[in-house]
């Protein structure tokens, strides 16, 4: 079948199970566009900017464990997909990132709208293309999708010039992809989880750490059955948060620099780590020669070169989170750690930095609560970066598996309206709330106006302090008090600017007005908007100081401030 | 802690445009000290054979191994800093060379088993190869006055019937972890 290169690239993308793509177009990617009425199985998603296309397909892909597709044209178009693609790239997502490239000929000359974006990409991408023949077009997206999808996803960009979306050849799309320098691990070693299995039987103190692969790998089922069976408390981080049931009484939510007080004391208690699909972040461990002092690990992950990158691991398995787990729980028997359970359970007592603190004031903790109660734990919850950020991971009870999905890795902020559309799209059956900052929400509502077009029934709840609230707490905390360029003191009426967009908008100024205000943005059927005037000056407890070992938390306000952390 | 040393990694790696860059860029990014590079045809067709030293302890190359395995162009990798290996570097060294003193330098030359490559009225041109020789060299005609040097980086093949890429690093890991070098002609 002979083709342009524009229509392999749509029959390659049918091919790849491809529904929605996500793009806005220009000059040199304009052929393929020309030919995306041919195939009306391709959605296409026209977005304000070209960042908040990468992001949505991030947010696609994260919701829907597919492949998340996003489109731009050359120079600015593909810089603008920079930040989409590193965020991305931090946090394991399979996005392909689709740009046009000046013809052939111009490349190098500095033609109008040119840019290096392969060059560019290198580090912030899995892989990366640049096609210079139409032939080449099929088996190199069938590679892309491949290495963005196995293994640890990633993000894969594929360059076209111009006149190779023009250029006709013949259209074969193979069967197999063949890549010598590419064959991810997917069994852990039998030995090796055999030695995990002993050293989970002869622990006193283990503790799971489960992050974000378990999700990647839907593991759910698996990681469920090794907590219960091992009787071995579940720590999940950030990217970790809805792999395990936080209703669930082995739940202990997320450890590190703003994690549960408990957690971090656990860990330094604890003899055993069994990490699962996370990576030891900076923000996760602290100071490294503090952390889990007493405890062996036992590290399981997809990518060998995380193991052993920041902690000395005991027995590494290096494998797909579902397969290790379910040979792991295999070979372990089922256990009782009364002991244990009861000093964690004391832990949480003495330290309860999951409750939200009691004050008439609208806290932040508080309206997320309350969304958390009204959604019954069930909803997808989408944030950008900051304060909001953490209160989220730390006072929504996450039930449902898949169910948060916010940029850890990078800390995009403004990921929390593009991502959410994203998550929206492939969600329809859900309830997505985009919990945003006032901050973030201001880098990217731009697409309000995409999300009205398409009637996607967002629900964001604006956590709106008028400040870059984590930096103010920074310097609040370790600066002396000394504030610098972290207030907005003339926001915009962001009730009026939504109404503008066409989406449904409520003010929130008093605590007793939360819950009718989340009732009627959930009952009203498309999106809506609250802007929550939550108490400006609340600080996220508890905090780490940076360069600190994890157990050298302020762990809330200091007494004379008003009202101190009660159980 | 294991000693900051010099390590000879050879690396197979898809003949592809950019493949340099990627691992150049990955050296820099990741902060990896690499004291050179040389870069060249191997006997398979398509495939790219790529030595350099690496300063650093066991932890750093076992980290500049798993990287480089993270790059899809990239074959195989192997730490040969412990094989029994034949190393070489080329270095051409323009020297200062009157009639008076040409008949000294082209002793040393001899005894280095280095050539003369060209003559000219005031200059000689001097090829070289070796390891730590090149270095000796150097010293020995430094008070002749360089006038300029160049070097390639090192290459380096294991001694004996087996293959340089043979058996893969496994640090750290199992070998059933390592990755897959069966299918590698």
């Amino acid at each position: 079948m002979r083709l342009t290169g524009a229509q392999i690239v749509c029959e390659s993308l049918v091919r790849e199970g491809v529904e929605v793509m996500l793009g806005l177009p220009g000059g040199a990617i304009l052929p393929l566009y020309q030919v995306m009425h041919e195939y009306p199985q391709l959605k296409h998603i026209l977005v304000r900017h070209e960042q908040n296309a990468a992001h949505a397909a991030d947010g696609y892909a994260r919701a829907s464990g597919k492949v998340g597709v996003c489109i731009a044209t050359s120079g600015p178009g593909a810089t603008n997909l920079v930040t989409g693609l590193a965020t991305a790239m931090m946090d394991s997502v399979p996005v392909i990132a689709i740009t046009g490239q000046v013809p052939r000929g111009a490349i190098g000359k500095d033609a109008f709208q040119e840019t290096d974006i392969t060059g560019i990409t290198l580090p912030i991408t899995k892989h990366n293309y640049l096609v210079m023949h139409a032939a080449e077009l099929a088996s190199t997206i069938k590679e892309a999708f491949h290495i963005a999808r196995t293994g640890r996803p990633g993000p894969v960009l594929i360059d076209i010039p111009r006149d190779v979306l023009t250029e006709t050849a013949d259209f074969v799309y193979p069967d197999t992809v063949t890549l010598k320098g590419y064959k991810p691990t997917m069994d852990g070693h039998a030995q090796q989880v055999k030695r995990a299995a002993k050293l989970i039987a002869d622990a006193k103190r283990p503790l799971i750490l489960a992050g974000h692969g378990v999700i990647i790998a839907n593991a759910f089922a698996e990681l469920r059955e090794l907590a219960e069976k091992a009787q071995a408390p579940v720590i999940t981080t950030l990217l970790g948060i809805s792999s395990f049931p936080e209703d669930h009484v082995l739940s202990m939510g997320m450890p590190g620099m703003h994690g549960m007080a408990y957690n971090n004391i656990a860990i330094d208690h604890s003899d055993l780590l069994i990490a699962v699909g996370m990576r030891f972040d900076d923000r996760v461990t602290g100071r490294l020669s503090a952390f889990a002092p007493h405890a062996k690990v036992i590290h399981i992950d997809v990518d060998p070169a995380e193991v052993g990158k920041s902690v000395h691991v005991s027995v590494p398995i290096v494998g797909d989170a579902k397969r290790v787990l379910h040979a792991l729980v295999n070979e372990i028997t089922p256990t009782t750690r009364l002991e244990w359970l009861q000093e964690i359970g004391d832990l949480r007592q003495e330290h309860p930095s999951d409750r939200v603190r009691e004050s008439d004031k609208l806290l932040p903790q508080y309206v997320i609560k309350e969304i958390s109660d009204v959604t019954n734990g069930n909803a997808i919850v989408v944030t950008g970066v900051g304060q909001h950020q953490m209160w989220a991971a730390q006072a929504y009870t996450f039930r449902e598996p898949n169910s948060f999905i916010t940029s850890g890795g990078l800390g995009t902020m403004g990921f929390e309206v593009p991502a959410a559309m994203g998550a929206q799209v492939a969600r329809p059956d859900k309830t997505v709330w985009s919990i945003a900052g006032d901050g973030g929400f201001q880098m990217t509502m731009s697409e309000l106006a995409t999300i009205v077009e398409h009637q996607l029934p967002v629900k964001f709840a604006l956590i709106n302090n008028g400040y870059l609230g984590l930096v103010r707490q920074l310097q609040d905390l370790f600066e002396g008090g000394k504030r610098v360029s972290v207030e907005y003191s003339r926001n915009p009426d962001f009730v009026a600017l939504a109404e503008a967009f066409g989406i449904r908008a409520f003010r929130v100024t008093e605590k007793g007005q939360v819950r009718d205000a989340i009732l009627e943005a959930m009952a009203h059927e498309g999106p809506a908007l609250i802007d929550f005037r939550v108490e400006p000056e609340e600080n996220v407890y508890p905090h780490v100081p940076a360069g600190e070992g994890v157990t050298e938390m302020i762990e809330g306000p200091r007494p004379e401030a008003e009202g101190a952390w009660k159980r | 802690m294991e000693a900051i040393t010099d390590h000879t990694i050879s690396a197979l790696v898809e003949d592809k445009p950019g493949v340099l860059a990627r691992v150049s860029g990955l050296f820099r990014r990741r902060g990896f000290n690499i004291s050179n590079l040389s870069v060249g045809h191997s006997e398979v067709p398509n495939l790219s054979r790529m030595t350099f030293v690496v300063q650093g302890d066991e932890f750093v190359v076992e980290q500049v191994t798993k990287q480089l395995y993270k790059l899809i162009d990239v074959v195989r990798v192997n730490d040969i800093t412990g094989d029994a290996m034949v190393a070489r570097e080329l270095a051409l060294v323009k020297v200062k060379a009157t009639a008076d003193n040409r008949s000294e330098i082209m002793q040393l030359v001899d005894i280095f088993r280095a050539n003369i490559v060209d003559v000219a009225a005031d200059t000689v041109i001097i090829e070289v190869t070796g390891d730590d020789k090149i270095d000796s060299l150097f010293r020995l005609l430094k008070p002749f006055g360089i006038k300029e040097v160049m070097r390639t980086g090192r290459i380096a093949m294991v001694r004996g019937p087996a293959s340089t890429g043979g058996k893969p690093l496994t640090a750290n890991l199992d070998d059933h972890n390592a990755p897959d070098v069966e299918s590698v002609p």
